[in-house]
């Protein structure tokens, strides 16, 4: 809970929070330090002619978003700042630099970090050092977000301060694993930027390299109906729980947790998470049949609205519905939906479709599922279903159990550089489930194997392996 | 906060009052009061226009979200406007999607509308929307992104640049509800793909296309020679000793993929090209469990040049096909199940992109994209075949 005994440090809704005037770096002047035609009127150090094509069209642009970094920079002026001032001005030339040769100028690697940890920064050099001496040091804080990407102001604009004053004021929000990022630090700050975090913000680092990458996590119950577990709750836990995991690389490869509250997956856990918990359920679908009438009658607007933008007709229950149930477990007869829910597998359309008159079952827990990974080396994998249901309530003892398993043994037979994805592969699915103490069921493969090379276990085959060539050549001469 | 060079941090004892392993902040703490008051307990939701979507609470309770959209690099000025606009609106509470989108929790429905207004009527100086709102329902949401030339070493192209370029393009789907479904892209700049593109509706792809360029002078001494060439998924890395007696390695060009996978051991083995980088498109991936199972994105266009700074060969493709799609499918298809119905050959026929033998897979496991049926459709790609041997 951040700080130990400080759980409540940012809690607006507590008396005595800390507020950012608490932490602030900046003052109000130094923020409020330019005016709109001081901004139309930037011109950055260097030429930006093609990266300015970029401040045209409607989509939020970066470029432009950069100036202003640049120039409030220029404004705060060096002495108020601990890295070069004009860092996003010569950001910007590199980048145009790249847009005219079309190749990238960051140099490979670099190992930076902070005492005891081994991961949660990633260091960057730029070639063109000489040039651009003001990013000669690109280096990546990732920052652990808080749940669902939930802030408070104050906390976020402390954020900020740290993000400015110590970086290039730049950020990602967030980046693809979940961070919160800070770009563009240089080596000396990584110490005095970890020291803010953790003392002022009450906030850790993320991972990188070969260990437990910052889990992330859906909205889950705060905001959705559809959450089958407290993805939060589950995340914050499972993220304290393997704190060491996380800041220690000791894996052969990255390994990432992420929680999705049902199975439309709005985190793409079943795509890019080394293990995957997906909400889902095992009773019945809830069904409010008036609610049902009312959707067939138009009263509603299917899937929320979400079509609204477009004359797609009255909603007909039959085709929409019905018909486009894959397991076709669902029958309307005019008057009462009913659901084979033996049949269900509990894909969701139905429910996206008229979440006002289905809901999903009451019974829930989480099914699991192991390997996903882009597709360096072997190729790209989705999760494959391992764990069917379990039950998730807190502090999911059951489900930790089985992460040290997992993690145990991976640590003993991953190669360097294989996520579990590509260990799986190797060894096999049969060998995993084995190290899992679980039954093979015929849920973990689409359709039984086709090919009929299957190993058996010398102790399956009477009289094992040890053959006996003169035995067979009594029975049958050369 | 810490001031000066070295801030709370003694370099002498370094340890002296170091905290770790605290993790993130709880989330309980950041949690707008309408979320407490209804966590676990929400029954529904609407999406009342474009970018304002309504949850109903068990208690009769709603909670409005403004959402709008951001692009990810984003500089601490851009988050200060962000958390002024939170702090006018929504009592200092705002939160951000795993798509990047910007969301603003609220009460009252009058106040949402206000603050969508708010939102829409900011620009950047020279024109963009900083805040622009929608990314609801089935339209476009945000696209998300890897760092490209702005912070990478691997890659085969930008990423903040190509995909400014292609979300103005489909402005107005992000604007609007009016796609068959929802329509998601994303884009990794080269193969590593932190951005994990590979389930993508529509997936834009950094790829090289040349041959490491081999350093030899500095190989054998920075780099694990072993390790380099156990990195090569094709074997096409062996050892050697330069004509001038240097521990290096060579690569067999006619086997090499340009992975990186070398580059990412080695930093004697850059792979970038001006001429041979460029982006990759594959289409008619998805995650979500609806209806059909998750699905890969397939390769459709082997290869685009990095056209900078609009590429409009990319865009143009990526535009084409949301219109194809947009027109022929129907309610609730996705472009992958869209493409599984009418068959891929009425995708490429469609859609007009070219079929080329780039588009038959010839990586491992390649035998299972063949199709082994009768089942086909005609298309000038299959009279094309029978004129050739005659058969017509």
């Amino acid at each position: 809970m951040g700080i130990p005994g400080q759980e409540k440090l940012w809690d607006k809704e507590e008396k005595g929070h800390r507020t950012y005037n608490d932490i602030r770096i900046f003052t109000d002047e130094q923020l409020k330090n330019y005016t709109e035609e001081e901004l139309k009127n930037f011109k950055p150090k260097h030429d930006i002619s093609l990266l300015g094509e970029l401040e045209k069209g409607p989509w939020p642009s970066f470029v432009s978003d950069i100036k202003r970094e640049a120039l409030h920079r220029h404004k705060l002026g060096q002495e108020n700042l601990m890295i070069p001032a004009e860092i996003c001005d010569d950001l910007l030339g590199v980048v145009e630099l790249s847009y005219k040769e079309g190749e990238t100028h960051w140099k490979h690697g670099g190992i930076v970090g902070v005492l005891g940890y081994g991961g949660g920064i990633v260091g960057r050099y730029c070639d063109q050092q000489e040039k651009f001496p003001n990013i000669a040091h690109f280096h990546t804080i990732r920052v652990n977000q808080p749940g669902a990407k939930f802030y408070t102001t104050d906390w976020l604009r402390g954020f900020c301060d740290i993000a400015e004053y110590r970086g290039s004021g730049l950020t990602n929000l967030h980046g693809s694993t979940g961070d919160l990022v800070i770009l563009g630090s240089f080596t000396d700050q990584l110490e005095p930027i970890f020291f803010d975090l953790t003392h002022d913000l009450g906030n850790d680092i993320g991972g990188s390299g070969g260990n437990l990458r910052t889990p992330s996590d859906c909205i889950g119950k705060a905001r959705c109906e559809f959450a089958c577990y407290d993805t939060m709750d589950m995340c914050y836990e499972m993220t304290m729980t393997f704190q060491d995991e996380l800041h220690r690389p000791a894996f052969p490869y990255k390994f990432k947790f992420k929680f999705d509250g049902c199975p439309n997956g709005c985190t793409a856990s079943i795509a890019r998470s080394d293990m995957a918990y997906i909400g889902t359920w095992k009773d019945d679908i809830r069904i409010n049949q008036d609610a049902v009438k009312a959707y067939v009658a138009g009263e509603i607007p299917p899937d929320g609205g979400a079509f609204a933008g477009r004359d797609w007709g009255k909603f007909d229950i039959q085709a929409e519905v019905i018909d486009l149930c894959p397991t076709k477990c669902m029958q309307w007869d005019g008057k009462k939906l009913t659901i084979n829910n033996a049949e269900c597998n509990r894909c969701m359309h139905c429910i996206d479709a008229m979440p006002e008159a289905l809901r999903v079952g009451l019974d829930q827990g989480v099914s699991i599922l192991f390997g996903a990974k882009a597709p360096i080396l072997e190729g790209a994998q989705m999760a494959v279903l391992t764990i069917p249901f379990m039950y998730a309530k807190h502090p999911y003892d059951n489900i930790k159990d089985l992460v040290r398993k997992v993690f145990d043994w991976w640590i003993e037979e991953g190669k360097n550089r294989e996520r579990i994805g590509e260990t799986i592969q190797r060894v096999s699915l049969k060998k995993f489930i084995e190290v899992l103490g679980v039954p093979p069921m015929p849920q973990m493969v689409k359709e039984p194997r086709s090919n009929p090379y299957v190993f058996f276990k010398e102790e399956e085959v009477p009289g094992g392996w040890t053959r006996d060539i003169n035995a067979y050549r009594a029975r049958h001469p050369r | 906060m810490s001031k000066g060079k070295l801030g709370y941090y003694n370099p002498q004892k370094p340890q002296e009052n170091r905290i770790t392993d605290i993790g993130p902040c709880h989330y309980g703490q950041m949690l707008p009061p309408v979320i407490r008051r209804n966590y676990g307990k929400w029954v529904s939701h609407r999406i009342l226009e474009p970018g304002l979507l309504v949850h109903i609470s068990e208690t009769g309770e709603k909670a409005f979200t403004v959402r709008a959209a951001a692009p990810r690099l984003m500089s601490v000025e851009h988050i200060r406007e962000i958390c002024d606009i939170a702090d006018q609106y929504c009592n200092g509470y705002v939160r951000f999607t795993t798509r990047n989108n910007i969301e603003f929790i609220l009460e009252d429905e009058a106040k949402a509308k206000a603050l969508i207004k708010d939102l829409n009527s900011r620009k950047h100086v020279a024109g963009s929307f900083k805040f622009p709102t929608g990314g609801t329902g089935m339209g476009m949401s945000n696209i998300v992104h890897t760092q490209g030339w702005v912070h990478c070493h691997t890659p085969a192209t930008d990423a903040s640049g190509p995909v400014k370029a292609t979300a103005d393009v489909l402005f107005d789907e992000f604007k609007n509800m009016r796609l068959p479904a929802k329509l998601r892209i994303a884009l990794a700049c080269c193969l590593n793909m932190c951005g994990a593109v590979h389930c993508s509706d529509i997936a834009l792809l950094g790829y090289h296309r040349k041959p490491p360029a081999i350093d030899h002078d500095v190989l054998g001494k920075v780099c694990e020679i072993p390790l380099v060439v156990a990195a090569c998924p094709l074997y096409a890395i062996k050892p050697i000793t330069t004509e001038d007696g240097k521990k290096s390695v060579q690569v067999n060009v006619e086997k090499c993929m340009y992975c990186g996978n070398c580059y990412t051991m080695c930093m004697a083995l850059p792979l970038a090209d001006k001429e041979g980088d460029g982006i990759a498109i594959l289409v008619g991936g998805k995650i979500s469990n609806r209806k059909s199972m998750p699905k890969f994105s397939k390769v459709i266009v082997p290869w685009l040049p990095n056209n900078t700074p609009r590429w409009p060969e990319v865009t143009n493709t990526v535009k084409r096909i949301v219109e194809v799609w947009a027109k022929d499918a129907n309610k609730y298809e996705r472009v992958g199940e869209w493409a599984e119905r009418i068959g891929w050959e009425k995708f490429f026929e469609k859609t007009g992109i070219p079929f080329t033998e780039k588009s038959l897979d010839d990586y491992r496991l390649a035998v299972d994209t063949y199709r082994t049926s009768t089942q086909f459709k005609y298309t000038d790609h299959a009279w094309a075949v029978s004129k050739a041997v005659g058969g017509i």
